[in-house]
């Protein structure tokens, strides 16, 4: 499995041409408590960027960018009820959508988990 | 309690603990004895006679008024005391508009009355539209719009309405800046069209190369809030739109914080095709929790066609509210924005501040504006962490750089202001920088009051640097309720009184 990370604190987990996409744990904090998610349904067609989902929290309304292309399997249900999940687990259990990849060779232009974590220090 | 008194009745002095009107319900109590009715024929309303009581609470005429005293008591306004809300120019309202605004002639009006009728309430919109396009240089003026995101969304389905009037019903994309109010994204999106969002530069104004960049032939409009919400002047406004015009696209600019500038730029010399006023910012009229505003929207010589219904023309007779299009055949109106004729009693204030403040006045408020909030910012840069060099227009912005390390957020920063008797500026917004506090003092406040403030965030400011975090944390202790769950209130709000459900 590959795990990927987008400018905007999105990360994506890759097996083979299926991927999983949330916020990181720097997005969650940044955030604060999260009150509502709405994650996109199945079938959506997105592009690398494209406007996948909205995630709001006491201090703001943000939208989840489609760190690269394909189409939606699914979208976590669970987030609607829980949204504090996000809060918790952003990384493991509070996935966002899955998706199949269309061009998996965006994936390329994202950052590895060391490159995001220095990406993430030079912001602080 | 923070003082260490208990009382019996929960209260604290004038501070009531007050109910919910509906939790003081007394089945049968009455304000008003009316005679018993005549017989009533049963069958007169058939199947529709209500079978249930209406539940509204029975109480006497005297708990009606102590209730809503109290709750007006609690009420926080401009009325109280000082309000540095950004971005929202909170500034006093005249008492000489609201006379004005409560004169029989103009107060009891019908909408539906003759024109011949109501001669002096078309002048009255039309004296103050008159007005706001000799303030702005503009031909012409939507004066319907009810608030600032209304105007947004009249002036954007007047392009919407040129573009397809022109064979470019394609252009749908919309360039919006990061630091835009989030008005500016909904109503584009509202209008059918998309956002594409404009960074800023390190010197908080738009990127002219990226938007440059962004600007193409699917591009309806840029909509640029000038001064924009970091309280900087855009001075690459004249580049911008020159770029975004030979594009083939209009300029939308929010006229939110028109009050900077008011007297001394005619907006239509930065090349902008159309912007609302808010009304009730610039032109001193009530506002806060949700109104009432108005947002009439300036509009240039390509796009007044598409002006929506209805106008005052000067006819044979006298002046003409015209409601038909048909009735003036060079017209094309999009449709209409509201019922009736926009918010005539916030028009009534306005032209009275107006009228009574002069052009002069009006140069010298934004003057003023401008020092009150320089004066802020000098006043305070040492202590917070302003997040742009150099002076600033009507508003001043810090980031929560001076909380760094020591617990307080920018959240805990703004209720300990609470405590010490100040709503607090604006919090988070603009979202270009880290933990915004926006302050915006406007030009009513005397130098008495400014200092006072500043004297209290710069307390705060050392207090928070000195490690009082719990402290913080705790505030407000001295309202009538301590600090709200708002992240409970947002996950599961309970938005209406029911019947034994809430209680």
């Amino acid at each position: 499995m590959t795990t990927r990370f987008t400018k905007d604190h999105e990360w994506i987990k890759v097996e083979g041409s299926a991927g999983t996409v949330g916020i990181t744990d720097y997005a969650q904090h940044a955030l604060g408590d999260i009150v509502f998610v709405e994650p996109p349904e199945a079938g959506r067609v997105l592009k690398q960027g494209d406007d996948a989902a909205v995630v709001e929290s006491v201090k703001a309304a943000s939208e989840v960018y489609s760190p690269v292309s394909g189409t939606v399997t699914e979208g976590n249900a669970a987030l609607a009820d829980q949204p504090a999940l996000v809060n918790e687990s952003p990384e493991d259990q509070a996935w966002f959508y899955k998706l199949t990849l269309s061009a998996p060779a965006e994936l390329d232009q994202l950052m590895d988990r060391a490159a995001y974590d220095a990406y993430v220090k030079g912001l602080e | 309690m923070a003082d260490g008194v208990t009382t019996f009745s929960g209260n604290r002095g004038l501070a009531i603990e007050e109910p919910l009107i509906f939790e003081m319900n007394a089945p049968g109590r009455v304000a008003i004895d009316l005679p018993e009715p005549g017989p009533v024929d049963a069958d007169r309303l058939a199947g529709l006679r209500r079978a249930t009581p209406i539940g509204l609470p029975d109480l006497s005429e005297p708990q009606v008024v102590r209730h809503y005293t109290r709750l007006s008591q609690k009420n926080y306004g401009i009325d109280t005391g000082f309000y540095p809300l950004g971005s929202c120019t909170m500034k006093h309202n005249p008492r000489l508009s609201e006379k004005m605004a409560r004169l029989t002639g103009l107060a009891d009006l019908h909408p539906f009355q003759p024109q011949a009728t109501v001669q002096g309430a078309l002048e009255v919109i039309d004296q103050l539209a008159w007005w706001l396009k000799q303030l702005t240089g503009m031909p012409a003026v939507a004066m319907s719009p009810a608030a600032g995101a209304h105007g947004e969304w009249c002036g954007l389905m007047a392009i919407r309405a040129y573009h397809e009037d022109h064979g470019e019903g394609h252009r749908r994309r919309v360039l919006v800046p990061e630091s835009a109010h989030g008005t500016n994204p909904a109503s584009a999106a509202m209008c059918g069209f998309t956002v594409d969002p404009v960074p800023a530069d390190d010197q908080g104004r738009v990127d002219v190369a990226a938007l440059k960049a962004k600007l193409g032939p699917d591009v309806a409009c840029i909509m640029v809030t000038n001064p924009n919400t970091c309280g900087l002047f855009e001075r690459d406004i004249i580049d911008i739109a020159a770029a975004t015009h030979a594009a083939g696209a209009f300029f939308y600019c929010d006229g939110a914080n028109f009050n900077a500038i008011v007297g001394r730029v005619k907006i239509a010399d930065l090349g902008i095709d159309t912007m609302h006023i808010n009304l009730h910012k610039t032109f001193s009229t009530p506002h806060g929790g949700g109104g009432p505003g108005a947002g009439p929207t300036v509009l240039s010589e390509k796009l007044a066609p598409y002006a929506p219904l209805p106008f005052v023309v000067h006819g044979a007779g006298g002046l003409h509210l015209v409601e038909h299009a048909a009735e003036v055949p060079e017209s094309k109106p999009f449709g209409r924005v509201k019922g009736y004729h926009g918010q005539f009693g916030v028009f009534v204030r306005a032209l009275a501040y107006i009228q009574s403040m002069g052009a002069d006045g009006l140069r010298q408020a934004s003057t003023d504006a401008v020092l009150n909030a320089n004066y802020l910012l000098a006043e305070l840069k040492d202590v917070l962490s302003p997040s742009f060099d150099g002076p600033c227009m009507h508003e001043c912005l810090f980031d929560d750089r001076f909380l760094k390390d020591t617990g307080v957020t920018t959240l805990d920063f703004a209720k300990m202001l609470i405590d010490e008797g100040f709503h607090p500026m604006t919090m988070y917004f603009p979202l270009v920088v880290h933990g915004a506090l926006l302050m915006e003092p406007t030009e009513t406040e005397s130098k008495e009051t400014l200092d006072g403030f500043i004297a209290v965030i710069r307390a705060l400011a050392d207090k928070a640097k000195a490690g009082a975090a719990e402290e913080f944390k705790a505030a407000p202790r001295l309202t009538p309720r301590r600090r709200l769950d708002e992240t409970l209130a947002a996950r599961t709000p309970v938005l209406r009184w029911k019947p034994g459900a809430n209680s």
